[in-house]
């Protein structure tokens, strides 16, 4: 029984082996390193909603939550998600001035998040020590806050380093882009999730 | 044939290396020094997890609480549990063997991101190390391996933030090495290597790491909210301050039922590695041991309830968790039919890897068939949390996982250094470990059947007489050590010296030499397509001619 086949040198296989090791699998790393990251945020969730059908609040401490602010909210990610994609595309036509002018709108819209989400935390009549719900509306959103923070620093990080003269970004180097593009998209999205289990259930 | 070498850029990975013993010591990025750290970091926790153990079976020879104060004995317990999981069991069958073997069986020269790798092994250290100082600074968590709260939140709360910090620690690591091993095994495949023809240690480390990388956050998840029930007062898991002491063991056991599986499968894949070898005989049944692993891997997912059916669970959770912890002995059943339709009719060479792998497996179904009696409600209400728990989870944890990390000691021992163990010391050690493992656990079924809890200090005078013999058990595992310990280090400078394939096996990392050069292969990494090719008697087997052995000779 043949158990090994050694590649003749000059076969189409061991040309393409040649590269193989080098090439690039970061994208994929970093999309199951967000599989596991939303899986933190299944847990998160999975708890709020467990909390809510077993522990009800006593009815003075239900509260409303207002609408318009967390709405706005994610109108600005989604509308940061779109921007990002065109510095994407920018910086795939070597354009740097116009990718870097989208990353500094991108990167703005996710600051106003994180500031209006302030406002938020400000304005509302409860504490995170008030009770199960308020610690656990806290702990979701600031966690997902957390990441928000990570990626603005990420986009400005990548918007410096994609400067026309002496940055390290280019559209031959596009992975950094790409991968806060994809990790921003992943944020953008737990957001519109999160939105809908507590705010709009 | 003519083979010509491609010229190899060695010199660039080989600048990127401090050289000797030295490189073990280094931010090392060559997967096989990862794999030495790994296996001798784990180690060192294995004898400090021992000790524990050792301490904790002193205090149980007597049914008062006289060797150390009771807190003490939460204490020691606690760190007992942590320890011998998260930084020996987990980091060894894992980190150790998946990045010594992952790369060679998918015919890589190192794994898909090596940094990330080196940074993965040098988070475990620090914090082991947090976590041991714990217990010298302000006194070490003493809530048990599982973190219960209220039970975590009323004990002294430096002690439990400092685990968990160092658990969140150890949780990172485990993820960014289940990344790495599911992006090589994906992705770095040499050409021609088809998913169906890699040994079955890479289908193990693919369906371990998806576990990996889909619980292990959610038990850093909560973790954190745990923290903040400690730190800033808040009320998740706290019935007092209106919070739900289950859905912290929901979550918990959510991460901590496929952790089992994440210290169990690897193990699995080891055995499937290290049985065909000796027995001469291919791998019996590998479709189906490819699809029991992937059904122990969805499986795994869904049982986590079955570790709290007194936590006042409904009826319907009952039967579901019931129904599909059940299940799983079906894939389990048939990875052991399938090992013992791969001995039988052998040639079995009895030396020391063998006789680990015996002695797993038959350790291993009995902790498998009190796990299915476990899953049972009628019977698991009457048992929860007495000793009988502690003697299935050590049935399937020392005598499933441990075993086989000696066992694959033993089997790779001479592909790490170049030289052969000690048969005799190794078959000492062997006599040793199941003697005293048998002994130190089996008592303890009749214990938990009659009613001693678990993690107490003092206990019933009546079961006085088989706590002392499950004490002597432990001492014998103690004393087995020594005998490894010794060869170990005795073969390291004077063992006989292994050459390339000792034990004429076919799998990749047998195909170069011992140990083997930075990247692997002198030459190209040959194609196996049958890793268990071992359709011929020995004698007959021509591995110059049917291994691509000449690869790497010529290049030499």
């Amino acid at each position: 029984m043949t158990t090994t086949t050694p590649i003749e040198q000059g076969s189409e296989e061991s040309l393409t082996n040649a590269d193989e090791h080098h090439q690039d699998h970061r994208m994929f790393g970093l999309a199951t390193f967000l599989v596991a990251d939303g899986m933190t945020f299944a847990g998160f969730f999975a708890a709020y909603l467990t909390f809510r059908a077993v522990n009800p609040l006593m009815p003075d401490a239900i509260y409303e939550l207002e609408l318009p602010l967390p709405t706005i909210n994610t109108v600005l990610l989604l509308v940061s998600s779109a921007t990002f994609h065109r510095a994407g595309q920018a910086l795939k036509r070597s354009e740097s001035a116009r990718c870097q002018r989208w990353l500094l709108i991108t990167a703005g819209l996710g600051i106003a998040f994180l500031a209006s989400q302030m406002v938020e935390y400000f304005t509302l009549p409860f504490g995170l020590t008030d009770n199960l719900y308020a610690s656990t509306f806290y702990a979701v959103t600031g966690f997902h806050g957390l990441h928000v923070t990570l990626g603005a620093i990420m986009i400005l990080i990548v918007w410096w380093q994609s400067r026309s003269p002496g940055g390290r970004i280019t559209s031959h180097n596009q992975f950094p882009l790409e991968a806060a593009e994809l990790y921003w998209h992943f944020v953008d999205g737990i957001w519109v999730i999160l939105f809908i289990i507590l705010y709009l259930l | 044939m003519t083979i010509a070498i491609p010229p190899s850029d060695n010199q660039h990975a080989e600048r990127l290396q401090p050289t000797g013993w030295l490189r073990y010591f280094s931010f090392s990025v060559d997967h096989k020094v990862i794999g030495l750290q790994y296996l001798v970091c784990g180690f060192i926790f294995y004898l400090i997890g021992g000790l524990l153990a050792g301490a904790i079976r002193i205090e149980l020879t007597s049914p008062i609480s006289d060797f150390m104060p009771r807190d003490v004995y939460n204490q020691v317990l606690t760190l007992h549990g942590t320890i011998m999981i998260f930084l020996w069991i987990v980091p060894v069958v894992n980190g150790a063997f998946g990045n010594y073997l992952i790369p060679f069986y998918v015919g890589a020269r190192d794994m898909a991101f090596p940094r990330l790798n080196a940074v993965a092994f040098w988070m475990i250290p620090p914090a082991g190390l947090m976590l041991i100082s714990s217990y010298f600074i302000t006194g070490a968590a003493q809530s048990g391996w599982t973190a219960y709260p209220p039970l975590s939140i009323t004990t002294p709360a430096a002690g439990q933030i400092i685990w968990i910090l160092s658990v969140l620690f150890l949780g990172g690591s485990s993820i960014f090495g289940g990344i790495n091993f599911i992006a090589t095994i994906l992705k770095m495949r040499r050409p021609g290597l088809k998913l169906m023809q890699l040994p079955m240690y890479c289908w193990a480390m693919l369906g371990t790491s998806i576990l990996v990388v889909l619980s292990t956050p959610v038990l850093a998840g909560t973790l954190i909210l745990l923290s903040f029930d400690i730190v800033a007062h808040t009320g998740f898991f706290n019935p007092s301050m209106g919070g739900n002491a289950v859905v912290y063991q929901h979550l918990f056991w959510f991460y901590s039922h496929p952790a089992v599986y994440i210290m169990v499968l690897p193990a699995f894949g080891l055995v499937s590695e290290i049985l065909p070898v000796h027995c001469r005989k291919p791998l019996f049944g590998y479709v189906t041991m490819v699809y029991s692993i992937m059904a122990i891997v969805v499986l795994g997912l869904v049982v986590w309830a079955h570790h709290m059916f007194t936590s006042g669970t409904p009826p319907w959770m009952r039967l579901f968790f019931t129904i599909a912890t059940s299940f799983i002995a079906v894939p389990t059943g048939i990875k052991f039919f399938n090992w013992l339709a791969t001995l039988w009719g052998g040639r079995i060479t009895l030396n020391s890897a063998v006789l680990f792998s015996c002695g797993f497996i038959l350790n291993f179904v009995f902790g498998g068939i009190t796990g299915v009696a476990l899953a049972q409600v009628p019977f698991d209400i009457h048992v929860h949390d007495t000793y009988f728990v502690v003697a299935h989870f050590h049935y399937i944890v020392y005598g499933g996982s441990v075993f086989v990390i000696f066992a694959s000691i033993y089997h790779w021992y001479p592909k790490f250094t170049g030289r052969m163990l000690n048969e005799d010391l190794g078959r000492l050690h062997f006599l040793l470990t199941f003697v005293g493992f048998n002994l130190c656990f089996a008592p303890q079924h009749w214990l938990g059947l009659y009613g001693m809890p678990r993690r107490v200090a003092e206990y019933d005078p009546q079961f006085a007489f088989v706590n002392q013999l499950s004490s002597v058990g432990a001492l014998l595992m103690a004393i087995s050590t020594l005998p490894f310990l010794f060869n170990v280090v005795q073969s390291a400078f004077k063992g006989r010296i292994a050459g390339d394939n000792p034990w004429n096996a076919l799998t990749p990392e047998w195909l170069t030499s011992s140990p083997p050069p930075v990247e692997n292969w002198t030459g190209e990494a040959p194609l196996v397509t049958e890793p268990y090719g071992y359709g011929v008697p020995a004698d007959q087997l021509d591995l110059a001619a049917t291994s691509g052995r000449d690869l790497w000779t010529n290049g030499q």
